[in-house]
């Protein structure tokens, strides 16, 4: 048996009473795909921001790696090589593409604070920056500032954003919302791509996404696991057709 | 590749002047820097000198790092304060007390801005007033060491023997320190570090997301920009001679942002112009004998950020990008 590399224990967090994430018991193997799925409001993201330091859980603890991360700020977790993306694109605006992965490849190093040395040094990172920006089909734009770019680069830029950290554990919040079906296939290419040597975990509302791409698959419904198991399992578990899966728009 | 691409710029991408354009601002720049004192006051040049570098101290708060401090005086008075009372007791050469001076600045930033960088956008401003408002009243009361409300008098100005009294000649005694500071704070702004904050300024959260502490990155800049403060206001002790409570009072971290906001946030340049201005039109206003000094700057103040949003060097560098881009259309067409 392959070891967890990510783990929660009865994780929960109250909005002013709202329970949001319901003593979640969660255990990601190491180097597999884990999709994260469930209804709008289920809780989805929510739980990313406990598992990435956002939001500090109500009650429950968080292990990396076997290391308890409970309460860590998101910059130290981070740093522990978890990384994620954004469900709503979070860029900053007056940054070219280039500048954006230039400033994720950055801060692996000790460069940003150098306050006595030129930008120029940036340029150093900056042919694996723009391998980083073709790996996520950007063979263009990548120097207009990223508040000009249109939505699918956005994403894209989402994506590469996640990818500069090299990280250990990939947390990516629906990274295909909004795609046309091109990007999307693109999308799926990319990851199976890069999940090598790593582990993904992946929230997605798309279901042939999530069969062609997850090996195992944990369904939340209002704060609490559902049902967890391979694809064909869970798409099968009678609570899951009922709660999610018959909805008439799930049909990937 | 356009020039824009080659050094990314930080405040909006691929919108920096030309290279040709930006040494002419220069040599222009370091021209009226050399001439001022001839054609003004040599003590109101003195005193823009100073002021330009608090200008251009709190616009790496506000514009690069998105700070708004309004309690800067605490920096550019303490080194006031600290630069006169070195230059009385030790006798050592004026930069030598000025740069004590910032560092002493610099120093109190850290606990300063470790409390106040956990705030932001209101509240930040609100503590960092706080902090000056007691630092304004210890040395209010620690009347032995500031004077209390005569001031600390009689500051010698020392350089090797010179004789520095005329401030014709002290002008160009201050400037290479004045300019030195100027050219950190271009540096900062344009560093790797410079970098990150302009992130931690659009996006915080994403900046922490991908691996910046970012309360110890505002930390740092915070200290800089104390520390470049800290310059003009041992400048200003020198300068003067004396060091008043005045330097320390919020409408001094007040007079600051305006500059800041008249030459426009986050231009780094535009700070110099709208000290150069502001001085200019004080000294002008209080010689013509003119009671309400602050009634005419207010309302230049508010004449200038309703009809330039960016301010001065803001607006004039976007009229600038707008017909350069234009330009750069046509040659394509053409092309
Ligand atoms: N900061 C917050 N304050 C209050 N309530 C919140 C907050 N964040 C999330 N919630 C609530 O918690 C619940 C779970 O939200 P969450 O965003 O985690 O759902 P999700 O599973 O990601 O949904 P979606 O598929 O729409 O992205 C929702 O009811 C939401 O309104
Ligand atoms: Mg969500």
């Amino acid at each position: 048996m392959v070891g967890t590399v990510l783990a929660t224990h009865a994780l929960t967090r109250d909005f002013r009473g709202f329970r949001a994430v319901d003593g979640v018991d969660l255990a990601v193997a190491a180097g597999t795909v884990h999709a994260l799925v469930g209804p709008n409001g289920a809780g989805k993201t929510t739980l990313f921001n406990l598992l990435t330091g956002f939001l500090r859980p109500t009650s429950g603890r968080i292990e990396v790696g076997g290391r308890d991360i409970t309460g860590l700020p998101p910059e130290r977790i981070a740093g522990l090589g978890v990384a994620r993306s954004f469900q709503i694109t979070s860029l900053f605006p007056m940054l070219s593409a280039r500048e954006h992965v230039e400033l994720a490849l950055q801060g692996r190093g000790r460069l940003g604070w150098r306050f006595w040395r030129s930008a120029k040094l940036l340029g150093r990172f900056r042919d694996r920056a723009d391998e980083l920006l073709a790996m996520v089909g950007f063979e263009e734009l990548a120097e207009v500032p990223s508040d000009a770019l249109p939505y699918g680069r956005k994403r894209a830029l989402e994506l590469a954003l996640a990818l500069a950290l090299d990280p250990v554990v990939l947390l990516l919040d629906e990274p295909t919302a909004g795609m046309g079906l091109e990007d999307v296939d693109r999308t799926v290419d990319l990851v199976d791509r890069v999940r090598a040597g790593r582990t993904v975990v992946l929230v997605e509302h798309n279901m042939s996404v999530v069969g062609r791409l997850a090996d195992r698959v944990t369904v939340l419904q209002g704060g609490r696991v559902l049902a967890e198991g391979a694809y064909d399992e869970v798409r099968a578990d009678e609570r899951v057709i009922t709660a999610y899966l018959g909805a008439p728009d799930a049909a990937g | 590749m356009s020039v824009a691409t080659k050094s990314p710029s930080l405040v909006r991408a691929a919108a920096r002047a030309p290279r040709r354009l930006r040494w002419a601002l220069l040599v222009i720049g370091l021209a009226i820097a050399l001439w001022l004192p001839n054609g003004l006051y040599p003590a109101v040049a003195v005193d823009m000198l100073c002021w330009a570098l608090f200008a251009v101290a709190v616009d790496l708060l506000l514009g690069y790092t998105g700070l708004l401090s309004f309690g800067h005086a605490a920096f550019w008075g303490t080194s006031a304060y600290a630069t006169g009372l070195v230059a009385i007791h030790l006798g050592v050469p004026f930069p030598v007390a000025v740069l004590s001076g910032a560092l002493v600045a610099a120093v109190l930033a850290v606990p300063i801005g470790y409390l106040a960088v956990r705030r932001t956008g209101i509240y930040f401003a609100m503590v960092t007033l706080a902090f000056a408002q007691m630092i304004y009243y210890i040395a209010n009361n620690r009347r032995g060491l500031t004077g209390g409300e005569n001031g600390l008098q009689s500051v010698p100005r020392e350089l090797f023997g010179l004789d520095l009294t005329d401030a014709y000649y002290f002008y160009y005694a201050a400037l290479p320190v004045v300019l030195l500071g100027l050219w950190a704070a271009w540096r900062i702004v344009n560093s790797p570090f410079g970098r990150v904050l302009v992130g931690i300024r659009d996006n915080p959260a994403r900046a922490r997301a991908l691996g910046y502490p970012v309360h110890r990155y505002k930390l740092l800049a915070f200290v800089l920009s104390a520390f470049i403060a800290g310059l003009g206001g041992g400048l200003f002790a020198m300068a003067h001679r004396f060091v008043t409570l005045d330097t320390l009072h919020w409408t001094t971290s007040g007079k600051a942002v305006v500059m800041v906001v008249l030459g426009g946030i986050g231009t780094l340049w535009g700070g110099v112009l709208g000290a150069g201005l502001l001085v200019r039109l004080e000294d002008w206003l209080s010689f013509s004998g003119f009671e309400a000094v602050g009634l005419v700057t207010g309302g230049l103040f508010v004449v200038v950020v309703l009809v330039f949003r960016r301010g001065l060097w803001g607006t004039a560098a976007e009229l600038l990008r707008r017909r350069s881009g234009l330009r750069r259309v046509r040659g394509g067409e053409q092309g």
